[in-house]
This record gives structure tokens, C-alpha cells and sequence, in this order.
């Protein structure tokens, strides 16, 4: 039966191989970014080997722990790296819980990160192979270090899978996995200056973390080594309860599961009356406007380009040297504009099948279009334009104001019209409704990256007169070209935004049932 | 109310490819106005395709589709504006409630607000769904999801109701309302058209049907006429064909 659910989950990753050539792709790129990886891991502990005990142990311990924590609670956040196998449809099957107990941690161990890990873990038998013993004692915690990784995994996310069912809360925790991952750079920065800093107190932070659950394994072929057998015993003591009350939660915690498989949880969330409906004006515009403002507010997929705006100033600050160059926060407001302008020409392709509605009433056009402009115009002008004002008054450089006022409206007004005239037009394979904001399709995510990096090339020539003008305007310290930025803005991208509009209408009005097709294809 | 010489629906030799398949092919199909029709046919049958096209949302290969004398596919909006259309397999703006949702359709057919607004309530309380209507469609059952999008179908008043799969996943109560609704509504000069796999609801509710197979229609007539003296579901499977005969494999057999 172990063997039959090992070979279950081999079979289910190589059938959703063959259904996508470029997810092959993926997994190869996948598989030799992590070789490349566990070389060096592999690499550095066979050089530890001649480094000092305790520096070695330092190292082992503190990467060991990382290790077991990572595992344990990364699949959380991410809703899971690994469910191939899913005990919810396994519930079915007449299966003993102890065998699938040990058919899970079998086949977690067994998967690409559980081999680079077991492997890694081999690699610190390497480290102690300086005497015999602690070479042993490596071995049985190199064993005892992966399942603890493995079954932590499956632990938390049996017991999470209780409480986060709903769709609120897994919907939160995709959200803020994001905004780390955003913020990457900066805090591989920041990390890395920090333990330049606080290298002297590294041994004694790994002495504290020999003895938590998750270091305490990777203490022990040390303390082996150094000859303190009592200390070593006590953290192999600790190493196994951890596994042992690791294995019983999750025992517990699946034997739950298979009595009564999670179900979409109904989050009852009253709203009360019709919202947004009742404020937008009671015509086809105005509940377009009213619809797309709603889901602004309560799709995740939306939520994911609105969090990308806290980011850029962040960002920006980090590449200005965190302060030392405050000139570049000013271009906060223009780019903070972009990606609002632009973040609507996959509109449609959100609305999926729903936008049958649309064909089926038969809404015009440009009700269409100018109503999921409108509702984006709504809160990005006055944020756009409240960014640029502050970004100036931080850095206080007012003699830019102007022009930069310029730039900004011209792109919103321009990157409205562009997108009301893509989304018309264009399908792009999107996540669905209900999906994780950050599940690529495959090859959506090459294709949206083209016609997202086209259709800013086309906005940079659209706004170039005000674009010009303002640069212009700061190279030659000329406060007037700035203002005169302002109206070319205003007019160029008003012409530009009835024209986006009446032709992504037009476009609608011809092409519906075809989009609808088109959409239908990739449900 | 329509005059009741042009039939509610007329299609003519329409046809839909995809691909090399043809999944309806040279269909021709009328439903009198004031009829209560019902659509039968196997799995992949074109039912949905057909219906598709009679609505306006997907473009035919060829053939014509008229609604009350208006042909769908020159006159689109007109067309529309006569049709209420409850469709199988598409998503719906889930993440509203189910009032904002009928709020939404009513706006978007160019209602007045305050009509939308009565009507809304009207609907959400006529199919079961008053104490839903503030919760987000998205965390509703699959019963009250068919329900809310037939509210959606209904909120601008059509002659013509086209219905695909209204009854599946409702549960008996709501279906038995559902039905008196329509029932209501077809005495009262309406036409419906619902496609249907449950045999014994299409000969209870139909007073005429037609049954489509590979794309073709291949019997269509008043209930009676197609059933022939049978019952619904044993002419059905008379002329579509493929029941296996026998009691299935030795093993399954308990005794």
C-alpha cells in the first residue's frame, strides 16, 4: 500500500507533465537551479570538515534549523508547494491511517526539495567525519533532521487545512506571502548587512537554537565531535520528541481530515443592501463602474496590483540608498501611475465567463469600457497625484511639481485609453475567479510579460509631448515648461482616452460573442 | 405581448463548427410563442451550443436565428432585450451579493434603478433566497448559484425565458417553485425554453419538445406527439439509442 501511494504521486506529477511541454521546462530549470544549490551546500560542508568545531557547528546548526523551519511553515503560506497527493481525495479509500502516515512522509521525502534536502543532509555526515562516532551521529541525525522537515510540513498543513478552510483565509495568505517576496532584495540587503554586523554573536545564537526543536538535531553530531556526550544525548532527546510530536499532530490532525474532508467553508459576510450599485448613477456606465470598484475591493487578484503601490516608494527608497538620494522618490507618483493605468487591460480576462452578462444583456461598448475606467480612475488619479505632491514634499524639490503633474496625468489618461483598447480586443491567460493571484498559467506567464512590456513601449510614445516638455523643462530649470505640461497632458490624454474608449467600444460591440469564445477556451 | 403567428424562436439551418466536428449542423428548430419547450438530448448532443447561438452569444457558422420575428444576429440588442437567458457552464460575478448581482443585470438591460431595486427583492424572495441576498454569490451552494443566475435571467421581464439545465443541483422545494413560476409566467403569454436531462420533469412540464442528437433535430412536436404513447424517457432512448442490454459484469452481482 506504501508503495502503491509513492507510485500514485510520481504518476500524478508525470501526467501533469505531459499535458504541458513548457511546465517540463519548468521543472528542468527547477531541478538545476536546486543542483546548483545543493552544490554549493554540499561544497561548503565538505570544506567545513577542516573548520574548527565550533564554527562548524555554528553553521550546521543555524542552515539546519533554517532548514526544518522553512519546510515547516513555508507550505503554509503558500497553500501548500507540494499536493500531489491530497488526503481529501484519498478520503474514499478504505486506507489505514498509520499506512498513510507512513506513505506520505515516504513520498514527501522522496520529492525533488525532499531529495536536495536528504542529500544536503547526507552532506553534514561529511562535516563530522572527523571521528567515527559523530560521523554516526550525523548519519542518524541527518535521518532524523529530513523526516522532522517532511512530517512538519505535512503537520502544519494538516492542522492549518482545519483553520484556514475558508476562502477569506486563504485568499489572506497568499496576499502576504507577496509582499516579502516583493521586498526581496531589500531584505537579503538588510540581512545580510545585519550578520555582518552580528557575526561575533553568531555562536551564541546557535547555542540558544541547539536547543529548540528545530536545531536541536543538528547539535548533535557536534556535540558529539567535541566529546560532550551528556549535551548530545539531551539534544537527541529533543530531536526525537520533536519528530514524535510532530508524527502524533500530524497523525491526529489527517485521521480529522479523512472523517470530515474539508469543504469550502461559507464565510457568511453580510452586505448589507447594494453598495457601490446604489452610489455610481443607476445607468449601464455607472454599474460597470460599480461592479469593477467592488471587485477592486474584494477579488485578490485585483488586491495583488494594489499592494504592488506601497512597494514602489519602498523600493525607490532602497534604490536611492536608503535616503541618500531622496531626488528619486519624486518618480514615485509616474510609476505608481503606470502600474494603475496599465493594470486594467486584463480586465476582461478577470471577468472570465461571467462576462457573458455583458454579451447576454447586451451593454454597450462603450458602457463597458468607460465603466471599468471610471472605477479605476476614481481612487488611482487622486493617489497618483497625492503620491507625486508628497514625493515632492519629502524630497522637497517643488520646483518639480509641475512637470511632474504633467507626466502623471498624461500617463493615466493615456494608459486608460490603451488598456480600454487592449482588454476590448485581447484574452490573456490570467488566473481564474477563485484562483491564487500568483498561479501562472502555463506560458501565460511569457505571454503577459510581452504584451506588458509592448503596451508600455506604446504608452511611453503617447505621452511623450508632456514627457518632453517636463524633462525639458527640469534639465533647463524652466518652471514654465512645466506648467505647460499640465494642459498638454490634460488635452493629448483626454483626446487619447475618447479615442481608447469609442474604438475598445466599437471593438466590443462587433467582437463580443468572439471574446466570449475566446474566453470560454481558456476557462 | 407578442402576436402569436411568429413563433418565439426560429432557427434555420444553423450550423457551428468546431474544428472539424460539426456540433450542430444544419439545425432547424421552431418554438410557437406561449410554448412551454423543452430541449432533450445525450451528453454532447449541441444543446448547449444551439442555445448559445439562439442568444447571442456565440456567432453561427451559418443559418439564421430569429426571436419574435427580430433576427438575433443582425439586430443584437433587440434581440437581446427579448430574452432572458439562463446559461450552463459560464461563471457569474461572484464576488457580489446575490442582490447586487440581479442589481447588476437589471442596470445593465438599461433598467431604471428603483424598478431593479423592487424587482430584485421581488425575485430573491420568490425563489427562496431572501436571506441571501447579502451574502457574496461566490460562498453560495450550487442550487442557490442556478437560482440567482435565473433571478439575473428574469429581472427585465422577457417574452422569451431560454433556460440550459435550470433545474440541476436545485433542490425539490425550489425546483417545485421554479416550475410554478414558470408556468405562471408562460400562461401569461410567455414562452420557456428549457433543455433538461430528467425525462419525467420535461413530459410533467413541456407541452411541446424536441430531441437533438449529433447536432440534428431528430423528433419535435407536442409532448404528446413525440412520446408517441411511450414514455418520454423510453421514446428518448428509442431514438438516440446506445443503452446496453444485460445486468452488468458476473462480479458486481451479489448473489
Amino acid at each position: 500500500m506504501v508503495a502503491t501511494l509513492v507510485r500514485l504521486r510520481f504518476l500524478l506529477l508525470a501526467n501533469g507533465l505531459r499535458k504541458s511541454p513548457w511546465q517540463i521546462v519548468a521543472v528542468i530549470l527547477g531541478g538545476l537551479y536546486g543542483l546548483f544549490l545543493l552544490g554549493i551546500v554540499i561544497v561548503g560542508l565538505i570544506a567545513l570538515r577542516a573548520a574548527p568545531i565550533d564554527f562548524a557547528r555554528t553553521l550546521v546548526v543555524l542552515a539546519g534549523a533554517a532548514t526544518i523551519l522553512g519546510w515547516t511553515f513555508l507550505p503554509v503560506l503558500t497553500s501548500g508547494i507540494d499536493q500531489t497527493v491530497d488526503t481529501a481525495r484519498l478520503a474514499p479509500f478504505p486506507v489505514p491511517i498509520n499506512t498513510l502516515v507512513l506513505a506520505l512522509a515516504v513520498s514527501g521525502v522522496l520529492g525533488v526539495p525532499g531529495i536536495v534536502t536528504s542529500i544536503a543532509a547526507l552532506g553534514t555526515v561529511v562535516t563530522w567525519s572527523r571521528d567515527p562516532l559523530a560521523a554516526f551521529a550525523a548519519l542518524v541525525s541527518a535521518a532524523i533532521g529530513v523526516f522532522t522537515a517532511v512530517v512538519g510540513s505535512r503537520m502544519l498543513a494538516a492542522l492549518a487545512s482545519r483553520i484556514g478552510a475558508g476562502r477569506r483565509a486563504r485568499e489572506a495568505r497568499t496576499l502576504i506571502v507577496f509582499i516579502p517576496l516583493l521586498l526581496l532584495g531589500p531584505i537579503i540587503f538588510l540581512v545580510s548587512n545585519l550578520l555582518r554586523e552580528a557575526s561575533d554573536i553568531l555562536p551564541t545564537i546557535a547555542q540558544v537554537v541547539g536547543w529548540t526543536p528545530f536545531g536541536a538535531v543538528w547539535a548533535v553530531p557536534a556535540d558529539v565531535a567535541s566529546g560532550d556526550f551528556a549535551k548530545a544525548g539531551f539534544e537527541l532527546l529533543i530531536a526525537l520528541a520533536t519528530l514524535v510530536l510532530f508524527v502524533a499532530l500530524w497523525r491526529w490532525g489527517l485521521g480529522r481530515a479523512l472523517e470530515r474532508p474539508a469543504r469550502a467553508a461559507t464565510a457568511q459576510v453580510s452586505k448589507r443592501g447594494s453598495g457601490l450599485f446604489g452610489i455610481f448613477p443607476g445607468t449601464p456606465t455607472g454599474a460597470v463602474a460599480a461592479r469593477a470598484l467592488t471587485y477592486w475591493v474584494r477579488d485578490p487578484r485585483y488586491a495583488q496590483s494594489l499592494i504592488t503601490i506601497p512597494i514602489v516608494p519602498a523600493l525607490l527608497f532602497f534604490w536611492g540608498g536608503f535616503g541618500e538620494n531622496l531626488a528619486i522618490l519624486v518618480w514615485v507618483g509616474p510609476v505608481v501611475a503606470v502600474l494603475l493605468a496599465m493594470s486594467i487591460y486584463t480586465d476582461v480576462s478577470y471577468d472570465n465567463t461571467a462576462f457573458a452578462l455583458h454579451v447576454q444583456t447586451g451593454v454597450s461598448g462603450i458602457a463597458d469600457r468607460l465603466g471599468r475606467v471610471i472605477a479605476l480612475a476614481v481612487f488611482a488619479v487622486p493617489l497618483s497625484l497625492a503620491l507625486v505632491v508628497a514625493s515632492v514634499a519629502v524630497s522637497n524639490t517643488w520646483q518639480l511639481l509641475p512637470g511632474l503633474l504633467g507626466i502623471t496625468i498624461g500617463i493615466l489618461l493615456s494608459g486608460f485609453a490603451v488598456s480600454s483598447l487592449i482588454s476590448g480586443r485581447l484574452t490573456f491567460p490570467v488566473p481564474a475567479p477563485g484562483e491564487s493571484p500568483f498561479k501562472a498559467r502555463p506560458g501565460g506567464g511569457f505571454s503577459l510579460m510581452l504584451t506588458t512590456f509592448a503596451s508600455w513601449a506604446v504608452l511611453g510614445v503617447l505621452i511623450l509631448p508632456e514627457l518632453v516638455l517636463a524633462l525639458v523643462g527640469f534639465a533647463t530649470d524652466n518652471p514654465l515648461l512645466g506648467w505647460l505640461s499640465i494642459p498638454v497632458g490634460l488635452i493629448v490624454g483626454t483626446a487619447l482616452l475618447v479615442l481608447g474608449v469609442r474604438l475598445g467600444g466599437r471593438i466590443l460591440d462587433r467582437r463580443a460573442p468572439e471574446l466570449l469564445a475566446q474566453l470560454q477556451k481558456q476557462k | 405581448m407578442a402576436t402569436t403567428s411568429t413563433p418565439a424562436l426560429e432557427i434555420r439551418h444553423l450550423t457551428k463548427r468546431f474544428g472539424t466536428n460539426a456540433a450542430v449542423d444544419d439545425l432547424d428548430l421552431v418554438v410557437p410563442s406561449g410554448s412551454f419547450f423543452g430541449l432533450v438530448g445525450p451528453n454532447g448532443a449541441g444543446k448547449t451550443t444551439t442555445l448559445s447561438m439562439a442568444t447571442g452569444l456565440l456567432r453561427p457558422d451559418a443559418g439564421t436565428v430569429s426571436i419574435h420575428g427580430v433576427d438575433v444576429w443582425t439586430n443584437l440588442v433587440k434581440a437581446k432585450s427579448l430574452v432572458g437567458n439562463l446559461s450552463d457552464g459560464v461563471r457569474l460575478f461572484d464576488r457580489l451579493t446575490g442582490t447586487q448581482l440581479v442589481t447588476y443585470a437589471g442596470l445593465l438591460y438599461g433598467m431604471d434603478r428603483d424598478v431593479v431595486t423592487a424587482r430584485a427583492a421581488d425575485l430573491l424572495t420568490m425563489l427562496d433566497l431572501e436571506g441571501a441576498g447579502s451574502t457574496l454569490v461566490v460562498d453560495y451552494s450550487a442550487g442557490m448559484t442556478k437560482k440567482i443566475a435565473l433571478a439575473c435571467a428574469l429581472v427585465h421581464a422577457p417574452q422569451l425565458l431560454v433556460l440550459d439545465e435550470p433545474f440541476e443541483s436545485v433542490d425539490p422545494v425550489s425546483a417545485a417553485n421554479i416550475r410554478d413560476i414558470l408556468e405562471g409566467f408562460v400562461k401569461s403569454g410567455g414562452t420557456v425554453i428549457v433543455s433538461s436531462h430528467v425525462m419525467d420533469l420535461v413530459q410533467r412540464m413541456c407541452d411541446h419538445v424536441a430531441v437533438i442528437d449529433k447536432g440534428r433535430v431528430i423528433a419535435a412536436g407536442t409532448t404528446d406527439e413525440v412520446r408517441a404513447g411511450s414514455t418520454l424517457e423510453d421514446r428518448f432512448v428509442e431514438l438516440v439509442g446506445g443503452r446496453n442490454k444485460g445486468e452488468g459484469p458476473e462480479w458486481l452481482r451479489l448473489s
